[in-house]
């Protein structure tokens, strides 16, 4: 054996908690990291187009599709009767969402059927000439139409109770009932929906797809091919940006596209043009949040009774764990002594929402936040005491049972609060805003500081499982393969980390692969941000099994103790002696020593009774805190955010840099939720902003004048997750809250903070102007 | 006849033959070429994942610009250099500064909208070494990143700005003078070319006389110049264009220039290259300027198309029209020149016959003692398309009274139209808060905007109002305003 040539440093390059860049950052910036549509086309390769509904709700009277097939280049047209298996692509086995629509259409852009083109042009073009006759069906759009109409739900909806909330808001000393309206959001990934289906022997087919759960995709192409699921694989390498856009959204396109290659058997790609993803695939649920507060003259809550009612869409897609999470988190950070809450998961004739960063859970927390400010303005205080007067407890405190009978046991609230609220400056500013806006006639300043609590784990216990698949092949290199999907979020790097780390080997030897569904099965989707604590878990799974062996086989050779092998960097000392790495694991192939593992984690402590509305859904919650100042013009309504603070808790950070990329991305996310972001349906129920011409995104001239972003660098998951570290894909969205309620506090100086404005989402200027009008009037 | 065009692509000079008048550059490049790194977000110029440079010779120069390749047609491309994001690194794989830093910064997450953001902070550092936060902000309005926030992005502008390296680092820099000399040969005929495919045919006249002879002859005939709005006709509505007449390359069509009695700003003129004359006669319209789409759009779109399209919701027109500007058109038989505002007849229609085009807009020398603003209401600060836009020029005779007024505005009826109630309510008062209060009624005879997805009636008429009392303000040397960033930082 050669043990002449090892590294002899002391530390690897990427271990856990390294700052490392994002493994494909150098391709990104060359444009040679490979999205689905850049993949080279096979010979004879086709593309797909949608035909579209043009009425919100109507039966069909007849369907004339001959101008269609006449059209030049197109070489098939599918409707549902051409679905060989089940036509409907219902996440949750509930067969309410036709793939493609066969006797009525219930929204505006419903898909009827394919075109399959030579050119994706020509598709395109033929998709328009179909002649539609309808009969019209009653339809609504939004959630005030929807109770109008008595619409029906889409999901059983689900009731949180604790405590004696009825007696007790009777009781309370002030009451107070209102109403808040808060917007969608079109998640807006840079690369649209994409699939490529390329057929294969028998009921073989190979699908590339844009998704974040290739697991059901491969379910759902094989319902729809009626075969079975040992017949379909799906590979996605990387998305172009995701949210939860592609959480179940993809399987329309992987499916229509699977179904056109193996009819035709070539190659079929399919990608809409961005207006055409924007109409047909889901967004965030927009709700109305009507509520009823007990509490006192110190702005103590003593009882809620809030009801959450939501645009589901057409069908019950996600609707149903998506209602559930936002009451949830309907509690915000604060500690409801007696609480009813309800969901009403409204039937829209509208796209089916879908899962979106946060999952309802921002939904829910900004209603919290619009609790605890109509009691400040009510009471007369700073809503931040108000926030803190209504915080969690400790452990013992008596204050730390959430609505679903959960403790709080993780509670970092104060202290990361009491810490920016010091760094941020934030009661001089407030003084300086205060004394600002007495002396200023047309512009008005806010300030707020909000708080975050996430609860992390998918609330259906069962998925809350993964798996992962490590090679390491006989000249030391790594194959490292597991459920996750990246979409810009650094998985695949922090879990290339964990492997790393490991083996302490360098982080260059392993290989990270494309996703797929033949490598690693019936995996969970990439959601929750879940995906590091659960692939993380996973692949240190598979890592750790396969060192193992590598141990055992070192005792064996070197007649050592297991307490003898230690990996070093890049090498292993087994007692006096050591060899390199790729020494150690050639020899071991020579051993014939397994070099290869399936990893596998589940997550502990979880149950969840629906039902009964009570257990632990959440294996832990993820904390973080914003302060956010704006400047608001009345005259118009236009607003700037002039600063923001932020201090977030990631645990201890896999990567400290990939997760501050998370809380800054997502915080100006949230931000863009509540301001511009306005989704607008007409009389007919058409998107009429469906494009980023008139769906407006943040761009980089709206973020923070000033913007300070830190992690809480002394936390540490209190669970045992992987190196300690927490979630971050999603809680940070909510940050974005601050931005609103410092909004909300400019409009309330036009009535001298007496009265809570009442400032519904998206802030748009108009909606800030309008504002102040009717606080102008009062 | 010539039935080519002929372009410099990266590295290669090309020929090209073959394509429908509609064919986008990015289609061109990513199914034809396999060039890949340039991408579609929205194919319609509003997200700039599909950000490319072109270089073109104009004014003797050699001049760069970022440009939205998913709407910017082939035909466009004659005479010009092409870079796409393949052309940056150097052959050994040495990533070039403005792509090390965005690696450096943590500047890409998913990756796709990189190459747009990497070939926009290109262009800008090409022109500008050392630009200010405001500047980086607006070379990048064209670019849409949903997952950084920007921080990232903006810091990676920033360091490259400290460390201008050699040229050898910089394809661009280091064949500027062989690729000048290519182009200029490219240039030297000025022979109509027609590009000719099944039935549909792209003409590039070589001359302003071609020009008018050729629409003499296909009257129905689609001009486009920047294509910034055509575009969109092409990749969202599928419209067949055919003939399409490109006039982009008509140098003759882009001068702009200043004398004692105004500006001539020629209907070739883009965005980008009024800005300096403009802003320095009337900042408002500087400022105005760089909030009209974003730098791509601004690289692209003409002045002139924006006023002959017609669009109620174009952002120069009002601003023009209360400056007193005329337009001039032209055809094979002559010109005509008109007051601007005369030119909008009704929604969708012009005072323009077939066979004319636009050939110059004209703005003349406002007195040093009026007054002049332009209030641009959007959802979203920057690239949006407004819910209405207000223009106010304001003259006081000795006594302080309104000697001449012209208020027009956009969005807020079928075309830019004048405020002409309020202005007749105006003229003769004395300019005072009193007075400003008591016309506000006047606009309500002038306008009755419509409920769209940009904002209510209801909103645009009160922010309508708002905007004479922010206009009121200003003059009175109170500016009420909000500003992203200090002026003298800009």
């Amino acid at each position: 054996m050669d043990t002449t040539t090892f590294d002899t440093k002391d530390t690897i390059n990427g271990p856990m908690h390294a700052s490392l860049r994002h493994d494909s950052a150098h391709k990104h910036v060359t444009g040679s990291a490979e999205y689905i549509d850049d993949i080279p086309e096979p010979a004879g390769t086709l593309h797909a187009a949608l035909g579209l509904a043009d009425r919100a709700h109507a039966e069909f009277l007849s369907i004339d599709l001959s101008a269609v097939k006449a059209a030049p280049g197109v070489v098939m047209v599918l409707t549902a009767d051409d679905i060989p298996g089940i036509n409907d692509v219902s996440s949750n086995g509930s067969h309410d969402e036709p793939l493609l629509a066969t006797t009525k259409v219930e929204f505006h852009g419903q898909p009827i059927f394919v075109v399959i083109g030579e050119t994706r042009d020509q598709a395109r073009r033929a998709a328009r000439l179909a002649k539609i006759e309808y009969r019209d069906l009653p339809h609504w759009t939004d959630i005030d139409s929807a109770l109008e109409n008595n619409a029906p739900l889409v999901v059983t909806p689900m009731t949180l109770k604790r405590g004696e909330p009825e007696t007790e808001m009777a009781k309370a000393p002030r009451r107070l009932t209102g109403r808040f309206y808060v917007g969608g959001q079109e998640h807006f990934y840079l690369e649209s929906q994409i699939a490529f289906a390329i057929p294969g022997e028998d009921e073989d087919v190979t699908v590339w797809s844009s998704t974040q759960h290739p697991t059901e995709v491969q379910h759902m192409v094989a319902h729809v091919l009626n075969c079975a699921s040992h017949a379909v694989t799906v590979n996605t390498r990387r998305m172009g940006g995701g949210f939860g856009g592609k959480e179940t959204q993809g399987a329309h396109f992987a499916c229509l596209a699977a179904v056109a290659a193996k009819k035709l058997n070539r190659a079929v790609k399919f990608r809409p043009d961005r207006d055409e993803d924007m109409m047909v695939t889901g967004k965030r649920h927009d709700f109305r949040v009507d509520y009823e507060l007990g509490f006192d003259d110190e702005g103590r809550i003593h009882a809620v009774d809030a009801t959450f009612a939501a645009r589901c869409g057409f069908s019950s897609d996600l609707s149903g764990p998506v209602t559930d999470r936002a009451l949830f988190h309907a509690d915000s950070s604060y500690f409801y002594p007696h609480v009813h809450l309800t969901s009403k998961p409204l039937k829209t004739h509208t796209c089916s929402n879908t899962a979106f960063r946060g999952f309802g859970g921002p939904q829910g927390m900004v209603g919290g936040e619009r609790f605890i400010e109509e009691i400040a303005y009510a009471v007369g205080k700073d809503p931040l005491d108000i926030r803190k007067l209504n915080f969690y407890g400790e452990p013992g405190s008596g204050r730390t049972l959430t609505p679903y009978h959960q403790e709080v046991e993780d509670n970092i609230l104060m202290r990361l609060v009491e810490e920016l609220e010091t760094s941020s400056d934030y009661r001089a500013r407030r003084q300086a805003i205060l004394e600002f806006n007495e002396n200023s006639p047309v512009i008005r300043k806010g300030i707020a500081l909000t708080p975050v609590k996430f609860g992390i784990s998918f609330t259906m216990t069962a998925f809350n499982q993964a798996g992962a698949l490590v090679h390491v092949y006989s000249d030391g290199s790594i194959h490292l393969n597991h459920g996750g999907t990246e979409m810009g979020q650094g998985l695949y790097t922090k879990v290339a980390q964990v492997v790393a780390d490991t083996f302490n080997v360098d982080i260059e030897r392993v290989k990270i692969t494309a996703t797929t569904t033949g490598k690693v099965p019936n995996t969970s989707a990439t959601a929750a941000s879940s995906g590091s604590d659960l692939n993380g878990m996973a692949a240190y799974d598979a890592a750790r099994q396969i060192k193992d062996r590598l141990i055992d086989f070192a005792c064996r050779k070197w007649q050592a103790k297991a307490g003898d092998v230690e990996f070093l960097p890049n090498r292993v000392r087994i007692g006096t002696e050591t060899v390199s790495f790729d020494a150690l694991v050639k020899a071991a192939y020579f051993d014939r020593v397994q070099l290869s593992a399936a990893g596998f984690y589940k997550t502990p402590k979880i149950h969840w009774d629906r039902a009964a509305g009570k257990g632990r859904p959440f294996f832990y919650f993820a904390y973080g805190a914003a302060c956010s100042e704006v400047s608001i013009d009345t005259l118009t309504g236009e607003y700037l955010v002039d600063r923001t603070d932020i201090l977030h808790d990631v645990g201890k950070s896999l990567n400290p840099v990939i997760d501050i990329g998370q809380v800054e991305g997502a915080f100006v996310q949230g931000m863009g939720w509540l301001t511009t972001e306005e989704l607008w349906w007409d009389a007919k129920g058409r998107l009429r902003t469906h494009a980023p011409s008139t769906y407006k995104i943040p761009l980089a001239s709206d973020r923070p004048k000033i913007f300070n972003v830190k992690l809480a660098e002394w936390s540490e998951n209190r669970e045992q997750t992987i190196g300690r570290s927490k979630a971050v894909g999603e809680p940070p969205f909510m940050l974005g809250i601050s931005v609103l309620e410092a909004l909300s506090m400019a409009v309330a100086s036009i009535a001298d903070y007496s009265v809570c404005p009442r400032l519904d989402a998206p802030a748009t200027p108009e909606r800030v102007l309008m504002a102040v009008e009717r606080l102008k009037a009062l | 006849m010539t039935s080519a065009i002929r372009f410099i692509l990266n590295g290669e000079e090309v020929s090209v033959g073959d394509f429908s008048p509609t064919e986008t550059l990015l289609d061109y490049l990513r199914l034809r070429r396999r060039l890949t790194g340039s991408k579609e977000g929205c194919a319609e110029g509003d997200c700039g994942a599909c950000t490319v440079l072109v270089g073109r010779l104009i004014g003797g120069a050699l001049r760069y610009e970022a440009v939205n390749a998913c709407i910017r047609f082939v035909g466009s491309l004659h005479g010009t250099h092409v870079v796409t994001v393949e052309h940056l690194a150097a052959k050994d794989g040495k990533l070039h500064p403005v792509q090390q830093a965005m690696v450096d910064c943590h500047g890409s997450q998913c990756g796709f909208c990189t190459p747009g953001f990497v070939m926009s902070l290109y262009g800008l550092w090409m022109t500008n070494d050392t630009p200010s936060r405001a500047e980086i902000e607006i070379a990048l309005q064209g670019n849409l990143c949903r997952c950084t926030g920007y921080e990232p992005i903006i810091k990676a502008a920033e360091q490259v700005a400290t460390e201008r390296p050699s040229a050898l680092f910089d394809p661009i820099e280091r064949d500027r003078a062989e690729i000048m000399a290519k182009l200029w040969t490219i240039r030297a005929s000025s022979d109509t070319i027609t590009v000719t495919k099944g039935k549909d045919r792209a003409i590039i006249p070589g001359t302003l006389d071609a020009l008018a002879e050729v629409l003499a002859a296909e009257p129905a005939a689609t001009i486009v110049a920047g294509a910034t709005d055509v575009g969109l006709w092409v990749t969202k509505q599928m419209r067949p264009l055919n003939p399409v007449v490109f006039i982009n390359h008509l140098t003759d069509l882009q001068t702009i220039t200043e004398d004692e009695s105004g500006i001539v700003i020629g209907a070739g003129v883009t965005y980008a290259q009024a800005l300096g004359i403009l802003e320095g006669r009337h900042p408002a319209l500087g400022r105005l300027i760089d909030r009209i789409g974003g730098q791509q759009v601004r690289n692209m779109g003409t002045i002139g198309g924006n006023i002959a399209n017609g669009s109620p919701i174009g952002d120069t027109p009002p601003a023009l029209i209360a400056l007193g500007a005329d337009l001039t058109l032209r055809s094979a038989t002559g010109s005509r020149t008109m007051r601007l505002e005369d030119y909008f007849i009704a929604y969708g229609k012009q005072d323009r016959n077939p066979g004319e085009f636009v050939e110059k807009i004209t703005v003349p020398h406002a007195p040093e003692d009026a007054y002049f603003a332009v209030y641009k209401i959007s959802k979203r600060r920057d690239e949006d398309i407004s819910a209405l836009l207000g223009a106010f020029y304001l003259a006081l005779d000795a006594e302080g009274c309104v000697e001449t007024c012209r208020i027009a505005f956009g969005g807020m009826a079928a075309t830019p139209k004048r405020a002409k109630a309020v202005e007749a309510a105006l003229i003769g008062r004395p300019w005072s808060w009193n007075t400003v209060a008591s016309v506000r009624d006047a606009f309500d005879e002038d306008y009755q905007p419509l409920s769209d997805w940009r904002a209510t009636a209801e909103y645009r008429s009160l922010a309508a109002k708002n905007l004479l009392t922010r206009f009121f303000l200003e003059t009175a040397g109170q500016p009420q305003e909000l500003a992203r960033f200090e002026p003298e930082e800009a």
